[in-house]
């Protein structure tokens, strides 16, 4: 069950886009959603379909899991489409009985919405799949850095999100070992009624929590005792590096962005 | 009839993935009831994986746990009674420490068991006293006990569901000397009370040379010996090989055989070793 998390997965590898600098495929990963955003018609997604499966392929990444980062959605993406399919009254109806009804334009628009997020999932998957969790919060405090002027806490921020990230697998584990541990203690967790269950998640959740604290608090104390005190004068490991590459990539991507409105226009 | 028994137990992590490995493979064993078991492997031996498997977390890949010649496996819905029966404590347990008083961290497994509260308070009562909690700790805050007390609040917690069979992986880690001492004394008590079979998971041959009765070796997810101590011991140069730490005494001995010097016995608590030295003293004296 905790195993499907595929949030902040990363998966190492040596693709064209796995090489781009961060910078860029976060400014990227911008551009396409509001390719997605621009016209509401399905020509206009086609474009958006082309320029992911396309950004796919180039990853090398198996297709196996951008399904499974659809997956965890998918009770989201349903009922999204049961409300536009019920909800929209416009066009010819082709069923109705009492309240409900499913009209030419709600089919439309449904399907129109079902594919908008799962390409909207699939192509922020594609950047979190193939950017490593570290130079990613690396590249969004370069992005922000502007902010500093204005005393916005850029580094802090940046920071808080490398640690929740790189704890994201440890808190994983540290879950299931509680779990087991209760288990073995006779709690029901997996079986039993709504209330026991609920009830048990007390014994799971606490000792996370205390746990927690615990591990942030030795966190504090080792970077204290390695002088760790925020972003100044701080220089860095790795250096993020722009070339002609990057700027191909986002040539192309404003390209794509530019058809989609032109598609979204000649077809109003 | 053994209380526990595996046949041809296998555990494969990750079947049919590119990470698939099998961690415990094709493991038959019998243990007796009443009986003090060391465990013993290196770190991914097998050892853990395997006692997960004697209170039904993990389901065999194949091959079967039979606990008092039943199957655990036999029925589903009733795992969580097998789970009553082995009581398995995990490494570091006093992480899993979560009720605002001890007695109600000590007390949540019996709850569980659906017992009554005369019973649970006897159940309380009683292994609070085996593991060395005094009574006026019963009602404060777990959180505020020192490592070792927390330690021993959460292993009473599953002393008190009075398992037949009681399961501790790496009881003593993490503790200093006189608290591992401690514990293992305390674990002694409670098996003389209750002569429960006890499983206790251990790096430190020191350690379970001083109370097993019988010692369990995995090496590389097989078993490689299940046996008397003594009868352990005596292999003390192949466990010596497959990566295992002899007691110190035993490498003494086992170094003056080399020299010349055989005992003709294997050595392997200070206390024998004591002994046999005085006796063949005094024996050249006499000569």
């Amino acid at each position: 069950m905790l195993k499907d998390i595929t949030i902040g997965q990363y998966f190492p590898g040596d693709s064209i886009i796995h090489r781009l600098d961060p910078r860029f495929k976060i400014i990227i990963t911008f551009i396409y959603i509001l390719m997605l955003f621009t016209g509401s018609n399905i020509l206009c997604l086609t474009v958006g379909a082309v320029y992911t499966v396309m950004a796919i392929l180039l990853s090398r990444i198996p297709c196996k899991m951008f399904v499974k980062s659809v997956r965890p959605l998918l009770p989201f993406l349903i009922i999204t489409a049961l409300l536009n399919l019920f909800l929209v009254d416009s066009g010819d109806t082709y069923f109705h009985w009492k309240f409900l009804k499913i009209t030419e334009e709600g089919v439309n628009i449904s399907v129109f919405m079902i594919i908008r997020i799962v390409l909207l999932i699939m192509g922020s998957s594609l950047l979190t799949y193939t950017t490593s969790p570290i130079t990613l919060t690396d590249a969004i405090e370069r992005l922000l850095s502007p902010l500093k002027k204005l005393k916005f806490p850029v580094h802090e921020l940046a920071m808080m999100m490398s640690i929740a990230l790189r704890f994201i697998p440890t808190l994983i584990e540290e879950t299931d070992k509680i779990m087991s541990a209760q288990k073995a203690r006779g709690a029901e967790i997996d079986s039993g009624s709504f209330m026991t269950r609920a009830r048990n998640m007390i014994s799971i959740l606490v000792p996370l929590f205390i746990s927690s604290f615990r591990r942030a608090d030795e966190l504090a104390t080792a970077m204290e005792c390695r002088c760790y005190n925020g972003g100044e004068g701080r220089t860095r490991l790795r250096q993020l590096k722009s070339s002609a590459r990057d700027y191909i990539a986002l040539a192309v991507t404003i390209i794509f962005y530019i058809a989609a409105i032109v598609v979204a226009h000649i077809l109003k | 009839m053994a209380i526990l028994e595996t046949q041809e137990l296998t555990y494969t992590y990750s079947q049919g993935s590119p990470f698939e490995k099998t961690a415990v493979d094709h493991v038959n064993l019998k243990i007796e009831e009443g009986e003090m078991v060391g465990v013993m492997g290196h770190t991914g031996s097998g050892k853990s994986t395997l006692i997960q498997h004697f209170n039904g977390l993990l389901k065999p890949t194949s091959g079967k746990v039979l606990l008092e010649g039943r199957d655990i496996w036999e029925n589903k819905d009733k795992i969580r009674d097998v789970r009553f029966q082995v009581g398995l404590v995990f490494q570091y347990p006093e992480y899993q420490i979560f009720e605002e008083t001890v007695y109600k961290d000590i007390a949540f497994g019996p709850k569980n068991m659906g017992l009554d509260e005369a019973e649970i308070k006897r159940r309380v009562l009683e292994t609070a006293h085996d593991i060395g909690l005094k009574e006026e700790l019963l009602d404060r805050s777990p959180f505020e006990l020192s490592g070792g007390q927390k330690r021993r609040v959460a292993i009473a917690g599953v002393m008190a569901m009075e398992p037949k069979v009681l399961i501790l992986d790496e009881p003593t880690a993490g503790l200093d000397p006189a608290g591992r001492d401690k514990i293992i004394s305390h674990i002694k008590t409670y098996h003389e009370r209750t002569k429960n079979t006890i499983l206790i998971v251990s790096h430190s041959m020191e350690d379970i040379a001083g109370f097993a009765d019988k010692i369990l070796v995995m090496s590389k997810a097989k078993l490689f010996c299940y046996d008397d101590t003594k009868k352990v011991f005596a292999r003390s140069e192949e466990i010596s090989e497959i990566g295992l730490d002899v007691p110190q005494i035993t490498k003494v001995f086992m170094e003056l055989k080399k020299q010349g010097l055989d005992f003709g016995k294997e050595v392997y608590t200070v206390g024998y070793a004591k002994d046999l030295l005085i006796r063949q003293l005094k024996e050249r004296e006499v000569r």
